[in-house]
């Protein structure tokens, strides 16, 4: 196989590998899924991670605030410890997953994935920006695509199914407004 | 061996081998989704631009080889799916929630978990990402009190699956989705060809035998079915503790048995005598259901005060409302004119995983001997028959008799051996993405 010109040089030097072909990426992810669910019960997420970890710094700060609040209150109200919870080793264990293949693979190195006629900055602060959206509907929504889409799909939730066809729905209807983004 | 393994549905500091299991399954999560592409947002994005469908193709293969396995383990009795998390349905709040992620998705380039992925590997924007998500999940924390109502309650279904909306087996369901997959799959392959000016005939032909390998393996779960009420009963189980004091000063003994649901029968450790029954309307801990299984005409001859009416023939129609509607500290005490339809109805409920089900001891009949001695109207029948009263009842009075409503002052102190042990429900919220 040959590889591409690297402009940049990967961490520890490894050959950039090309991505595996979907399918092939797909089974081995619903196998994944099916391992979760067969062993825990549970499917797999991530946006809960993130919530639970601002929770979790805020009742460092502000734990009065949290007991007053109602939808922090359910995790970390009193004694409770918003971390206590299975996808929070879900959640670093991604990371890390993420980081061992592309380390593997060679695609580990500092840099900006966008299109071709944006600026880096402009890309941040989009990127930055969509982070925002995307948390705030996944709490709205009780879960992302992993713990709505895939894992809710997968068990057949019709709630689940409604909330995957909105994500490509929202997605789809505004993707004629950002085209300059990536086009 | 029964899935999913009670050790790891939670993590628990008292098993740290629940850490270590959690924190695999996310590496494997993070690595496969890192190996698909979905550390690149151009390549996340160019799904909504048709010209890359890798997105659509590895979630909905991860999604059908996830589901065919997953009813397949379900069909064949090894995966308990009562146990299974499922997404709970609020329709409201999952249409306004969906709709802003797939804003955020084009927006941002990334969804949580493959924002995850892409920092993890150096990719700035990737970063940008998961700090925007810190963001959004505090603003909505912060926000959250505004709708909490509206968040909590509207379009709220509970537990609900496919099969149940369309009415159809869950093989049949599992067999169309997988169809619609493949239909999805070649659609996408056409729109790469159109609008990213793909190749196709590169691809490889491994693909097509693919897809019929999952054909068949739906097809598998079609015929396989779901395990019935018996063999679900079978491989039922309950845990029961006892604690044997010992002298003072010394740890006291703390036995726990498994037994199954017939040993439950045989032990007699589902039944719950008439005064146990009558003290638990109030403890304050449980929310008592008197089910009464009994004919209608039966039940306008004389019930317990309260108690709801369920013939026996229509307790199954019931059933999925039992599931969902009561909340989680519900006890339900079963009864009919002796023990043998009660009986019946206890392991229906039981194999259907409704928790918390005992049955009357001695039936009806049984808490009138006890309850009823100075309720003058009420005779003793010359020859009783199995499972019928065994009074005489001049009228169809109902609950106005004395013993329908025994007086809590009058039976204050009452001695029984304690049968109930109330097992809360998974917590709906426990699981998932929340």
């Amino acid at each position: 196989m040959t590889t591409a010109p690297v402009t940049k040089k990967s961490v520890f030097n490894r050959p950039e590998r090309p991505y595996v072909h979907p399918y092939f990426g797909g089974v081995v992810l619903g196998i994944v899924l099916f391992l979760a669910i067969l062993l825990t019960g549970n499917g797999l997420g991530s946006s809960g991670g993130t919530t639970r970890l601002v929770t979790f710094v805020q009742d460092q700060i502000a734990p009065e605030h949290v007991d007053r609040t109602p939808y922090l209150l359910k995790m970390a109200g009193g004694d409770k410890n918003p971390l206590d919870d299975w996808i929070i080793p879900v959640f670093f264990g991604a990371l890390f997953g993420g980081f061992t293949s592309g380390t593997i693979f060679g695609r580990t190195k500092l840099e900006t994935t966008k299109g071709p006629n944006v600026t880096n900055r402009t890309r941040w602060l989009m990127s930055f920006l969509g982070g925002v959206i995307f948390l705030y509907g996944a709490r709205m929504a009780r879960g992302c695509t992993s713990g709505q889409a895939l894992t809710g799909g997968a068990t057949l939730s019709a709630g689940s199914w409604v909330v995957m066809l909105c994500i490509f729905a929202g997605a789809y209807g505004m993707a004629y407004f950002v085209r300059k983004l990536w086009n | 061996m029964n899935f999913p393994l009670p050790e790891f549905v939670t993590v628990s500091a008292a098993n740290p081998w629940t850490y270590i299991v959690f924190a695999l399954i996310g590496f494997a999560f993070g690595f496969t989704l890192e190996m698909s592409g979905f550390g690149n947002s151009r390549k996340l994005a160019g799904q909504f631009y048709f010209t890359d469908l890798t997105v659509i193709k590895v979630m909905f293969t991860a999604i059908i080889t996830a589901m065919v396995l997953t009813f397949g383990a379900v069909g064949l009795g090894i995966l308990n799916f009562s146990q299974v998390w499922v997404n709970p349905t609020y329709l409201s709040s999952g249409i306004v929630g969906g709709l802003i992620m797939g804003v955020g998705f084009i927006v941002g380039g990334f969804c949580p978990t493959t924002s995850l992925a892409s920092a993890s590997t150096g990719k700035i924007d990737g970063m940008y990402f998961v700090a925007g998500g810190f963001v959004g999940a505090l603003l909505f924390g912060e926000t959250e009190k505004y709708f909490d109502n509206w968040y909590n309650t509207s379009g709220y279904f509970g537990r609900v699956t496919l099969d149940q909306v369309f009415n159809l087996p869950i093989g049949v369901v599992v067999l169309l989705v997988v169809i619609m997959a493949l239909f999805i799959f070649w659609g996408s392959e056409q729109l790469e060809r159109i609008f990213g000016k793909k190749d196709l005939t590169r691809e490889p032909k491994l693909r097509i035998a693919g897809a019929g390998a999952m054909f068949a393996v739906a097809l598998a779960v079609v015929f396989i079915g779901t395990p019935s009420l018996e063999q679900k009963y079978n491989k039922l189980t309950f845990t029961r503790t006892e604690t044997i004091p010992q002298l003072e000063g010394e740890e006291p003994i703390v036995n726990t048995t498994i037994y199954t649901a017939d040993e439950m029968l045989s032990e007699r450790l589902a039944f719950v005598s008439p005064a146990e029954s009558f003290k638990a309307r109030y403890n304050q801990s449980i929310n008592l259901v008197y089910l009464d299984v009994r004919s209608e005409s039966d039940y306008n001859l004389y019930h317990i005060e309260d108690a709801v009416n369920v013939p026996a023939g229509q307790i199954e129609e019931v059933i999925p409302v039992l599931l969902s509607e009561p909340p989680a500290n519900t006890v339900f005490i079963v009864m009919s004119n002796d023990e043998t339809a009660a009986v019946n109805t206890w392991k229906m409920l039981v194999a259907s995983t409704v928790p918390n089900v005992y049955i009357l001891e001695g039936g009806i009949n049984n808490w009138i001997a006890f309850f009823g001695a100075d309720d003058e109207p009420l005779q003793p029948a010359l020859n009783p028959v199995s499972d019928q009263l065994a009074y005489i009842f001049p009228a169809a009075l109902g609950d106005s008799y004395e013993s329908c409503d025994p007086s809590p002052i009058e039976y204050e102190h009452l001695e029984f051996e304690e049968k109930i042990v109330l097992e809360l429900k998974r917590d709906k919220s426990g699981g998932g993405c929340g």
